[in-house]
């Protein structure tokens, strides 16, 4: 949810762009994380972890800590939350630690 | 290779600072940071900070980054790498950095880490579910994305921390259920506990998180209160319905690479975890290495950018750059008056374990 009324910040509204989220077509602001996009359209979820298939969403939100990596146009481990969003970006869930290989 | 009298591994408050110091004194600086935009944490701290005008006191944490980042950018003497992750620091004095899907090596005459810190976690049932967010993390998504982070939150920590995010939640129009808190009193400033209590939020002080509940994300929490020995007083148990929980609980520096660098670093409870050992200007253990901010202890923003200012001013000093003592020693004095008092306690102990 986009926060509208803000007593000290005014936030800038930026171009809105098409991006495609686990087959579901998705709307966001232009050059905001793809993790702040997610987060607007309701989803928390963001991976499962490779042993226990525990749900994972994002917790430092200024890439340490490896809880939102995705695969996001074909390449895995992206931190979701410090890369910007842009057009027609496909966005992933991972599966396990994902190929180094695939997006490269 | 590329040649530097300074390089900068972090563009936060304390590598800014020290940028423009050294470069004023005629350094050539090399700035590596990680994200793709300058002033670090600051960007997100929308509170006024306090202290003295001489440090920004009145002025919002992201206008004194908007501040610094126009001043690096306009100096000549300062190069910025964006989006550069500084990866090791080697026998041979070469610094390496992963930048645009290559790598970049630069051999520094000195070098400054000032890297920051991490988020701590604390263990408790489900801390690992959507929902549960780190302190800074809502306070990026909120106060730079612009992205409310749920509409219920329990906050865990009752640090400054803790208090200031939590007032900057209910700014935003979130409610905030608690803050709970374990020790027996409110560990932040008290001007900003009041405003809190002012506006309806209880301060629970010896209080823990139990649980999380939810099977994919946060639906609630378990909290109890907790005896002397911070153990859980059985018969205590509450639960609260929530969507969020965020944890205030304390920051680690993210000393990586003064690890990586065979630095000598100390385990300082009072400083956030494992520092390195440095002299009275900042100078690790590795000749020619120096620390800065949080990296070198945890403290805040103010401390971070005079640390920065001193560690720049001594590695220009270390090369042969004319720095006057005067203001070095002042510097000096003015860290040590924000260190004054009983809130800078835990910081004096901490640093009187680690400086030699």
């Amino acid at each position: 949810m986009r926060i509208k009324n803000h007593p000290i910040i005014s936030f800038v509204e930026k171009k809105e762009v098409n991006f495609r989220f686990d087959g579901k077509n998705l709307r966001g602001q232009a050059g905001e994380p793809i993790a702040a996009a997610l987060h607007n359209a309701g989803i928390k979820v963001l991976r499962h972890s490779p042993r226990h298939n525990r749900p994972r969403g994002f917790f430092c939100a200024i890439g340490n800590c490896s809880s939102c990596l995705m695969v996001v146009d074909g390449k895995p481990n992206v931190k979701i939350c410090v890369t910007p969003l842009q057009e027609g970006m496909r966005v992933e869930y991972q599966e396990g630690k994902g190929d180094i290989d695939a997006g490269n | 290779m590329l040649e530097t009298d300074l390089a900068i591994v972090g563009a936060g408050p304390a590598g800014l600072a020290a940028a423009l110091e050294a470069a004023n004194r005629g350094s050539n600086v090399i700035i590596l940071e990680r994200d793709e935009w300058l002033g670090g944490q600051l960007i997100k701290q929308t509170h006024q900070f306090f202290g003295s005008k001489n440090e920004f006191a009145g002025m919002r944490g992201v206008d004194i980054a908007s501040h610094f980042t126009e001043l690096v950018e306009q100096e000549k003497k300062i190069k910025v790498f964006k989006g550069a992750t500084a990866l090791g620091y080697y026998e041979d004095g070469v610094l390496t950095a992963a930048y645009k899907r290559g790598m970049l090596k630069i051999k520094p005459r000195t070098l400054l880490i000032a890297a920051g810190a991490l988020e701590k976690m604390i263990p408790f049932i489900n801390n690992d579910l959507p929902g549960v967010y780190g302190a800074g993390a809502v306070q990026t998504l909120m106060n730079v994305y612009g992205i409310a982070p749920g509409e219920r939150v329990l906050m865990v920590g009752a640090g400054n921390i803790g208090l200031i995010v939590s007032y900057q939640l209910m700014q935003a129009g979130i409610e905030v259920e608690a803050i709970i808190e374990a020790a027996p009193q409110v560990g932040g400033y008290w001007v900003h506990a009041s405003k809190i209590r002012r506006m309806g939020v209880p301060i629970k002080t010896r209080h823990t998180i139990l649980k999380a509940r939810g099977t994919r994300e946060v639906e609630g929490a378990q909290i109890c209160e907790i005896d002397e020995n911070w153990d859980p007083l059985p018969g205590t148990e509450k639960e609260v319905s929530v969507d969020t929980i965020c944890l205030a609980v304390g920051l680690s520096p993210m000393v990586e690479l003064l690890w990586q660098a065979g630095c000598q670093m100390q385990l300082s409870p009072h400083l956030g975890g494992y520092v390195p050992v440095r002299n009275g200007n900042l100078e690790t253990t590795v000749e020619g290495v120096f620390i800065a901010g949080d990296v070198a202890g945890i403290e805040e923003a103010t401390s971070a950018i005079l640390e920065g200012q001193l560690a720049g001013l001594a590695a220009a000093q270390k090369i042969g750059f004319e720095v006057e003592e005067e203001k070095i020693q002042s510097i000096k004095a003015n860290l040590k008056t924000l260190r004054a008092g009983p809130v800078g306690e835990h910081i004096r102990q901490g640093l009187a374990g680690v400086e030699r």
